[in-house]
């Protein structure tokens, strides 16, 4: 596997393969299908200061290749997070990516400085683009200046490298990804889930009891791709790309993307193997391809100067 | 819990909109009453979560089980289409099941269904009589052409079925049924519509009372958060039970319904 490996600030990776976070909980009900160690790392669930127990059920609506969520940020707060959850998942060898959110600067910062010391935990990611909670995340995620600062503080207290999450759900993300990158962010993670709705035909009233909810899947690859093609273009840090990533194939075009890593989202409840299936397959799809490792093919699509792989000797 | 290609052995109507569907597979070595397998019915993307069905029968000595469902909207509209020797994609057994052990032998179970709640309790009621438990069951349904596995229960247990509308038992609720009978036992088992749950939790006719709880669902193993409901003792706090994974069976008092 070593045409896998990959290295980004603070992560070692054996592959570039990892589940997104809030699709794989902290990792204790899918290690009892698969042997974590497979993994390139974990993005845990996002953690909050306190405890928090989400929006009203209905939480999820179905719609063709994808899903809407609005689960709300639901985790067990920081201290148990920091005292159980993490230290759970130290028996794996897998450097650990925190999701960190919350409803004010605050309330970053605080998540940020304590669960950066964890042992296990190699990076943050700064959730500033969940669209299911009324205050904080996307709130910090559309607005560049605040954006910026928030970064900034974040990576003051934080003991680890930080990857800021960005949202689809804007009009010009090349321009929150160049804040965030000028107040110090060591990667960007994108996408985060496209805000949408579906509504019921008998009640003609929200499927979600949220009204709105942040849409996953297949269906939200093309604007992942899209994104990430022209952020990767005007930044210096590294992308961990998401959004809809099914096989070891579009793994391969989020990197021509200009992604270096990916994280595996839906697509786990679809198929809890997948991640697995995706690492088992990428060298063969990589060799077809007439690449010796995946790194070459970070920004393939937008570099210039390169030869496509089969003009190559 | 395991993922494993299932192949169909039968699949057909058995009421208004009701399918039963067997399959063959070695997941149901593992399986229990109340508990449920999570059912990827398209290979392609629409639609593209799997869904959860409760198992209404095992049969571990030719590895096969049943489902039921209600062929309600496109996915299972798709898996109505499964002829016998195509394959569907199983995750499970999931979820904890009802407790036999709750009941012990020589005293005296209700069980109580609606519509599409009443499958799960076939399997319990099959495995409460060999243990030596008597059944009574009382199943609800809308009308009479939505009425099935009567005569099933009817084999080993004492059983009442109600109707919404009045074409075929009792016209009314299952509390209905439970009430005017003056039906009372030593445990209550039931699956079904929540305002149904409700009422039952809400009475008396059992000192022990289970529920199974229906929510939509994501991952179906407790990952994600979809299905989490509120506990009764903490109703608005941040204590929680995942219906997929902590249930679908609840003690009645556990949850808030």
């Amino acid at each position: 596997m070593r045409s896998l490996s990959i290295e980004l600030p603070g992560l070692s990776l054996k592959n570039p393969i990892m589940p997104a976070s809030g699709c794989f909980g902290f990792g204790k009900e899918y290690s009892q299908l698969f042997d974590l160690n497979i993994l390139g790392s974990i993005m845990v669930k996002a953690t909050t200061p306190e405890p928090r127990f989400g929006n009203p059920t209905p939480r999820v609506a179905e719609t063709p290749g994808g899903m809407l969520n609005a689960i709300g940020l639901q985790n067990p707060g920081l201290e148990k997070v920091v005292t159980e959850e993490l230290p759970w998942l130290e028996k794996f060898n897998l450097p650990i990516i925190a999701n960190v959110a919350g409803s004010t600067e605050e309330d970053y910062v605080r998540v940020a400085e304590r669960i950066s010391k964890a042992p296990n935990v190699h990076a943050l990611e700064l959730n500033i683009s969940c669209p299911n909670v009324k205050t904080g995340g996307i709130a910090f995620g559309t607005d560049p200046e605040m954006a910026k600062d928030l970064t900034k503080k974040v990576k003051a207290v934080s003991d680890v490298p930080v990857y800021v999450k960005l949202s689809p759900n804007v009009t010009d993300i090349v321009k929150i990804a160049k804040a965030v990158e000028a107040g110090g962010a060591d990667g960007l993670t994108m996408i985060n889930t496209l805000v949408g709705m579906r509504i019921d035909l008998h009640s003609a009233q929200p499927i979600l009891s949220n009204r709105t909810g942040g849409l996953s899947g297949a269906a939200i690859k093309p604007v992942a791709l899209r994104m990430i093609y022209e952020v990767s273009q005007q930044v210096d840090i590294p992308i961990i790309g998401m959004g809809g990533i099914q096989s070891a194939e579009d793994v391969i075009e989020f990197f021509y993307a200009g992604a270096s890593a990916v994280a595996v989202g839906t697509q786990n409840f679809v198929d809890p193997f997948v991640c697995p299936t995706i690492i088992q397959e990428l060298p063969a799809l990589l060799e077809k391809l007439g690449y010796d490792h995946i790194s070459d093919c970070i920004g393939r699509s937008w570099k210039k100067n390169e030869q496509p792989a089969y003009h190559r000797a | 819990m395991k993922k494993e290609l299932c192949q169909v052995v039968s699949n057909q109507s058995i009421a208004d909109s009701i399918y039963e569907l067997t399959l063959s597979g070695s997941m149901v070595e593992e399986m229990k009453p109340g508990q449920f397998v999570h059912v990827k019915v398209s290979s392609g993307l629409d639609p593209m979560l799997r869904r959860p069905i409760s198992i209404a029968s095992i049969h571990k000595e030719k590895s096969e089980f049943t489902i039921i469902y209600r062929k309600q909207g496109r996915g299972t509209s798709l898996l109505a289409e499964k002829k016998p020797g195509e394959f569907v994609d199983i995750l499970g057994p999931l979820g904890n099941g009802f407790p036999v052990e709750e009941a012990s032998v020589g005293s005296t179970a209700i069980l109580v269904g609606g519509g599409i709640g009443v499958p799960p309790l076939y399997e319990l009621a099959k495995q409460l009589v060999k243990k030596g438990i008597k059944v009574i069951t009382i199943l609800g349904f809308q009308n009479e052409s939505a009425v099935f596995y009567e005569s099933k229960f009817a084999e080993f247990s004492e059983t009442y079925i109600a109707t919404v509308d009045g074409s075929y038992g009792t016209k009314g609720f299952v509390t209905d049924v439970l009430s005017t009978k003056n039906i009372g036992g030593d445990i209550l088992y039931s699956c079904g519509p929540t305002p149904m749950l409700r009422a039952i939790e809400a009475s008396s006719y059992a000192p022990k009372v289970y529920l199974s709880l229906e929510e939509r669902m994501g991952c179906g193993i407790g990952a994600c958060f979809a299905c989490v409901c509120h506990v009764k003792d903490d109703p608005d706090g941040h204590a929680y039970k995942k219906v997929c994974s902590d249930g679908p069976v609840f003690r009645a008092g556990e949850v808030a319904i």
